[in-house]
């Protein structure tokens, strides 16, 4: 196990140094840095001083390392377009958004958990069909589209939730919460329904799969032979044996929560990172794009690798701390 | 080989024919791209002629006279009198024509890249196949956002616009292509191991000519399935990244423009210029999904 | 006879298709008595197991019970509701699948596995079941058995999973065990230990056995009575030693002369002709007549005599007659 956790560990190294070049490349090739930076009044020795401070006359591998040096240290330079440090801007959006994927992750797991294992379980009825013709229909639709449906049913027709913004939030020093004001809780349904749904209806329709594959295996068989109550059969010995391929494409959704919030929060306007990244794609600004990039891979990173993990602690094949005896 | 070709097709044509939602969502899909491929005949207006457009008529409703004009307009028009029915045949022109585009790209560059990694094997592979891995690691629509903001930066302020469409292709064609490498990389492997081309080897003869010969068949029925689902996640790629403003400019607006710009009349009540383009994207994504799914089920290469 | 602990009558198992309906059992009647082994012999698909999935309630739709009845200790069991069925298994009926890799859960420690079992059906307390959880592992002879409670599935070898199988099977003191095909999985070396493992339990507790094989071999060591089935029918039934020595029915006589066991001497085994054909296929008359070396034009129309509990032994038109 700790073999595999070093080899895991190395590789979501690996890929952070390709991200970080990419982010590295778009922050030096794209545009002129210097141009950026200095705008239209500029000398020849401001430009000569400015390549020395930011190290441009440097060979590209040092840059490079330089860039990652910077960015361990959450440097990633100034916003072309605001003229704020990267990461302080970050640092100020990032609360919304985490508050808003986590709930949606909530939402989605759990529903899709709960749906998934009921249209599993009553394939044949007529709520499990519909259930599932519905998800089809879900896969379908772009997550836009299902956000201003629900802006138009609830904030413009019934006009009972807000369709922008975060509501009141409340400044715990370094993050500021949605979470303990009514309206700040109002505003998260519509976003936080909105980004869940697609990742929902794929985690429904992969429990089910996953869920009568299992149910066809011969532990089940032997479980129902053994005279064990039905509720049993199903969630002690199904559901769990169910989790276990569940859990990668799920560790997976969680990170796409991330990055597909970017559509969720444009849509609602809400002041997270992703709404930035849009208005820096919009804009060219590179540093916030960097690091944006940056910020992306280190959770994706970091999800995967709970999500590896994870199989030790619910799958006890994988444990090789133990002796097989032999008889 | 004509007999086998005919007993394919008829095969194929019969479980056409004996799926119903293969066949709506044929005519569905035939309309829609006729609709939009002949546009400029097809449309009542010009919506980007300046000199058809009357402001007066702005904000008219579906099928009823403008209280100004007395003009009649089917699905109404917008804020600059443009007719609706109109600007979405010429928005779908545009979603189409990125969609077909992005996917014909990524099509050529992943079986291209699947030859090469699948045939040359060693390095060229490990290398290709963990670009691949990388990539697939993120959701495309990641990926492209990502490279139209890098390839923007690369063009010229006063031909952004200009550029844009084209921008949106190679974005959405970059993010697409690792689904067709994987298979046809794994087709190639098979086949490197086959006979005549070990044999093509010992006569001295190079194997690659043959090998694209007797390998594009075999991929070609997975390929086309991976296209036509390609081209529906292309078209609503493509007007997320419209709609988010970070695709096709105002000027030239897809169908994804045209919602981004309805929403905001949804609070005024002018409900008309959201809601048709929005239907009509959900009928051409979800349309080329079902024959996708339906193309799978037929050809059944063992997909994903 | 001593009293039955299973009576099967006229059971027949039926699966609905498209083109028609499908009799993987066919009007089979048998009857087995505490601590009596029953061996079931037959090719794949002649309905052996089908007819133990019958008895245990545990038929996968389709197929379903179209008639016939069921009977254990006294009591019918084929028509019961799902839940007295499933009071019915574990508690009174215990299986052992042919697999011991699949039909253990890979990710719950044997020792839970069988507390589960033993809290379902006996009123014991959650220590007392734990107790007893030991208890049956060291009677299947797993050793150490209170250390390697807490073990998993996969930290045993594959004999040792059937032992383990087997201890679930008996933990709830059923009447009956159906062991369909329990050694086919495993090594030919631990074959043996297993069957006389479960001989020897089932002896000591009286109880019943229907073993299921197809394997002569351990029909001749572990079993009291042997029923042959063909094509979803019983072709014999009775003593191990008179059909193993005086076989009745031509397809049992061919079964045993291509039996290694069965065919001392000859050097060569003879093998019957031709394949069983499948269930929608099945000839006129006597299903086994088109590989039949004794077949006479009765047999090309008539099916034959249908074995009852008590009746002959062999459903053949001449065997009847021959050993009557």
């Amino acid at each position: 196990m700790l073999a595999f956790t070093i080899r895991r560990v190395f590789q979501s190294f690996v890929v952070l140094l390709v991200v970080g070049l990419v982010a590295f490349s778009m922050f030096r090739f794209v545009g002129d840095p210097i141009e950026n930076m200095l705008g239209q009044e500029r000398t020849g020795a401001d430009i000569e001083r400015l390549r020395t401070q930011l190290g441009l006359d440097q060979p590209f591998p040092v840059q490079y390392l330089r860039f990652l040096e910077g960015a361990v240290q959450g440097n990633f330079g100034v916003s072309y377009r605001q003229g704020r440090p990267v990461a302080e801007i970050i640092g100020e959006r990032l609360p919304a958004t985490l508050e808003l994927a986590g709930v949606s992750a909530v939402l989605a797991i759990f529903f899709g958990l709960v749906l998934g294992v009921f249209t599993a379980i009553r394939r044949d009825g007529w709520a499990a069909n519909t259930i599932m013709t519905l998800s089809l229909v879900g896969v379908s639709l772009p997550t836009f589209l299902i956000g201003i449906l629900l802006i138009y049913v609830f904030a413009v027709e019934l006009n009972v939730l807000p369709s922008f913004g975060r509501g009141e939030v409340i400044d715990l020093g370094w993050w500021r919460t949605g979470f303990l004001t009514e309206s700040g809780l109002k505003a998260l349904i519509l976003p936080s329904i909105t980004l869940g749904l697609y990742q929902m209806t794929l985690i429904m329709r992969l429990v089910r799969s996953e869920m009568l594959e299992v149910l066809r295996q011969d532990y089940i068989r032997f479980a129902r032979a053994r005279g064990l109550k039905e509720k049993s059969v199903l969630f002690r010995h199904a559901l769990k044996n169910t989790l276990v391929p569940v859990i990668t494409v799920t560790g997976l959704q969680l990170g796409a929560i991330i990055a597909f919030a970017i559509i969720t929060e444009t849509v609602f306007q809400w002041p997270g990172v992703g709404l930035l990244f849009i208005n820096a794609i919009q804009f060219v600004d590179i540093p916030v794009m960097a690091a944006y990039l940056m910020l992306i891979s280190v959770l994706f990173v970091a999800i995967n690798l709970v999500v590896d993990l994870l199989y030790f602690v619910i799958d006890p094949r994988l444990r090789g701390d133990r002796v097989t005896a032999k008889g | 080989m004509t007999a086998l070709a005919q007993a394919w097709r008829s095969d194929f044509m019969w479980s056409f024919r004996h799926s119903p939602v293969a066949v709506v969502s044929f005519f569905m899909v035939l309309v829609l791209v006729s609709g939009a491929v002949f546009a400029p005949l097809v449309a009542p207006h010009n919506p980007f002629d300046p000199a058809s457009l009357n402001l007066m008529n702005g904000f008219s409703q579906p099928m009823q006279p403008n209280a100004f004009t007395g003009d009649v307009f089917w699905l109404g028009t917008d804020d600059q009198g443009r007719d609706v029915f109109s600007t979405i045949l010429y928005g779908m022109r545009i979603s189409l024509f990125v969609g077909f585009c992005a996917v014909l790209f990524a099509m050529v560059l992943g079986v291209t890249l699947g030859l090469i990694a699948g045939y040359s094997g060693g390095m060229v592979s490990t290398v290709i196949m963990r670009i691949a891995d990388v990539q697939l690691t993120f959701p495309a629509i990641l990926v492209a956002m990502l490279i139209f903001g890098i390839a923007k930066g690369f063009t010229p302020v006063h031909l952004r616009d200009q550029m844009a469409i084209w921008v949106l292709i190679l974005a959405i064609g970059l993010s697409d292509w690792v689904q067709f490498a994987r298979v046809v990389r794994g087709a190639t492997m098979v086949e490197k191991r086959k006979e005549y081309v070990q044999a093509a080897h010992l006569n001295g003869r190079k194997a690659v000519g043959i090998m694209i010969r007797h390998i594009l068949p075999n991929v070609v029925g997975p390929v086309l399935v991976i296209a036509t689902i390609s081209l529906a996640l292309a078209i609503i790629a493509e007007a997320t990244l419209s709609f988010l403003g970070v695709g096709a400019p105002p000027t030239q607006p897809s169908l994804g423009t045209l919602i981004r710009i309805g929403q905001g009349f949804l609070f005024s009540g002018e409900w008309w210029i959201l809601f048709f383009p929005a239907v009509t994207l959900l009928a051409l994504a979800l349309s080329v999904n079902l024959l996708g799914d339906w193309l799978r089920d037929v050809l059944n290469p063992r997909l994903r | 006879m001593a009293k039955s602990v299973l009576s099967v009558r006229d059971l027949v198992v039926e699966i609905p298709t498209r083109h028609a309906v499908l009799r993987p059992v066919d009007k089979v009647s048998f009857d087995i008595a505490a601590g009596e082994i029953l061996g079931v012999v037959g090719e794949s698909g002649a309905g052996k197991s089908m007819t133990g999935n019958a008895v245990i309630g545990l038929l996968d739709r389709p197929a379903h019970i179209a008639s016939g009845e069921i009977w254990l200790n006294g009591q019918r069991v084929d028509n019961l509701r799902r839940d007295q069925i499933r009071s019915v298994r574990g508690k009174e009926i215990g299986m052992v699948f042919q697999d011991p890799l699949t039909s253990l859960n890979p990710l719950l420690p044997i020792g839970e596995q069988l507390t589960e079992t033993i809290l379902e059906h006996l009123p014991v307390s959650k220590q007392e079941a734990e107790d007893r959880a030991v208890a049956a592992l060291e009677e299947v002879g797993i050793p150490a058995a209170a250390a390697r409670i807490n073990s998993y599935p996969h930290e045993f070898s594959g004999g040792m999973r059937q032992r383990v199988v087997i201890a679930l099977a008996l933990c709830a003191e059923p009447s009956l065990v159906i062991a369909d095909e329990p050694t086919t999985a495993l090594d030919v070396s631990v074959q043996a230990q297993i069957i006389a493992l479960l001989k020897q339990l089932c002896r000591e507790r009286g109880t019943a056995v229907m073993l299921v094989t197809h394997d002569m071999g351990v029909i001749a060591e572990a079993v009291d009575r042997v029923a042959v089935m063909y094509a979803g029918r019983l072709a014999e039934l009775g003593p191990v030693r008179e059909v193993l020595t005086r076989p009745a029915h031509p397809y049992t006589r061919g079964l045993m002369a291509s039996t290694p066991l069965a065919s001392k001497g000859h050097t060569r085994l003879n093998q019957i002709p031709g394949a069983m054909p499948p269930l929608a296929r099945l000839p006129k008359g006597c299903a086994f007549h088109p590989r039949c070396p004794e077949v006479q034009d009765k047999c090309l129309s008539d099916p034959g005599p249908t074995l009852s509990g008590c009746g002959g032994r062999a459903a053949c038109w001449f065997a009847t007659e021959e050993v009557a």
